[in-house]
């Protein structure tokens, strides 16, 4: 589900969870226990994905459902809670890593999975990455940070356009924005995540981490609001039966908007 | 065959490994290609570069045929 790889203070952290890197509480496990164990002296933790697919199509949708199935109604609520705090103390201890941290995109990256993206120092894009927010077809709103966090690098007009639209933008496009750092051809982005590691590990190290502390802050009372939104918006009616027909659907090509 | 129509036959056929002459403009783009939802997503952004135009995800429900597809990139250049 998860794998990485340390040589020469360079992470390679790989997702590879059929069918797209879908958030669960697997997934979420797998992360912990790469954060906890992550060596102080790395400069560079390349995050991408080993799936032919996509980066990531977001939280696990059919894992979501069963919870709240199988769980009186008066738990919904404590329920997600858990489950958002346990993802938010992730993708915050992975947004404030003191290494370099360089998100390697392709294919889809929805949801869940663009929040991952964005807790990333620098966005390399293959050609073929695609973003998008959909979770208002689901009735709730991003739970994971994504919006605190896309609030830090890019204007609120293509906050509010992703956010209320649902559709997704190309590699090219969210380059334009400010959103990804460097776009390369299908096929290229851990060559070229790999270059950029090379070029970090010849800096101090007490400088580079005392820049990435100076210009890139945790959102937190953003983060808290979101948090509390989610929570609110996931424990009413329109989620569990957005839910019900995503799990009952027989459409083959669900990521389709 | 309009030009639109023929680009994304080629571009299509590239993507997927398919032979172009056997493409038709109102063939249904999935049925025919045999691809995933991974794999449209994948061809929206090669149509976007190849067109410079942005297809918002949900004009695009519904559309099946390189013909409608090609209607919508007109549409918006």
């Amino acid at each position: 589900m998860i794998d990485w790889t340390y040589s020469e203070g360079v992470y390679e952290l790989t997702l590879a969870a059929p069918p797209c890197n879908e958030i669960g509480t697997g997934m979420l496990a797998g992360l912990r226990r790469f954060l906890d164990q992550v060596d102080p002296a790395a400069h560079t933790l390349i995050v991408r994905s080993g799936l032919r697919q996509g980066f990531c199509a977001g939280a696990d949708l059919r894992e979501l459902h069963r919870g709240l199935s199988d769980a009186p109604r008066d738990q919904h609520g404590p329920q997600l809670r858990q489950f958002i705090d346990a993802i938010h103390g992730v993708m915050d201890d992975l947004d404030m890593l003191p290494l370099t941290t360089v998100g390697v995109v392709h294919g889809i990256c929805f949801g869940g999975g663009f929040e991952l993206a964005l807790t990333c120092d620098v966005l390399i894009a293959e050609k073929t990455a695609r973003f998008c927010f959909p979770e208002l077809r689901l009735g709730i709103i991003p739970g994971f940070g994504g919006i605190p966090r896309l609030r830090r690098d890019v204007g609120n007009g293509l906050i509010r356009d992703l956010l209320l639209s649902g559709r997704s933008i190309n590699a090219k496009r969210a380059q334009a924005a400010g959103l990804v750092s460097q776009v390369v051809a299908s096929g290229e982005g851990l060559t070229a995540a790999r270059a950029l590691a090379a070029q970090t590990g010849k800096f101090d190290p007490t400088a580079r981490k005392a820049a990435k502390a100076f210009i890139k802050k945790l959102p937190k009372d953003e983060l808290l609001a979101e948090r509390e939104l989610f929570v609110r918006l996931a424990e009413g009616p329109a989620l569990l039966a957005a839910l019900q027909r995503f799990v009952e659907s027989t459409d083959l090509r669900p990521y389709l908007p | 065959m309009s030009d639109t129509v023929g680009t994304l036959i080629r571009l299509a056929a590239k993507r997927f490994g398919a032979d172009p002459a056997k493409l038709r403009a109102e063939d249904d783009l999935f049925e025919n290609l045999g691809i995933d939802s991974f794999q449209a997503v994948e061809l929206i952004s090669d149509v976007e570069d190849e067109f410079d135009v942005e297809l918002p995800d949900y004009e695009l429900q519904g559309i099946k045929t390189f013909a409608a597809l090609a209607q919508k990139i007109d549409a918006r250049r």
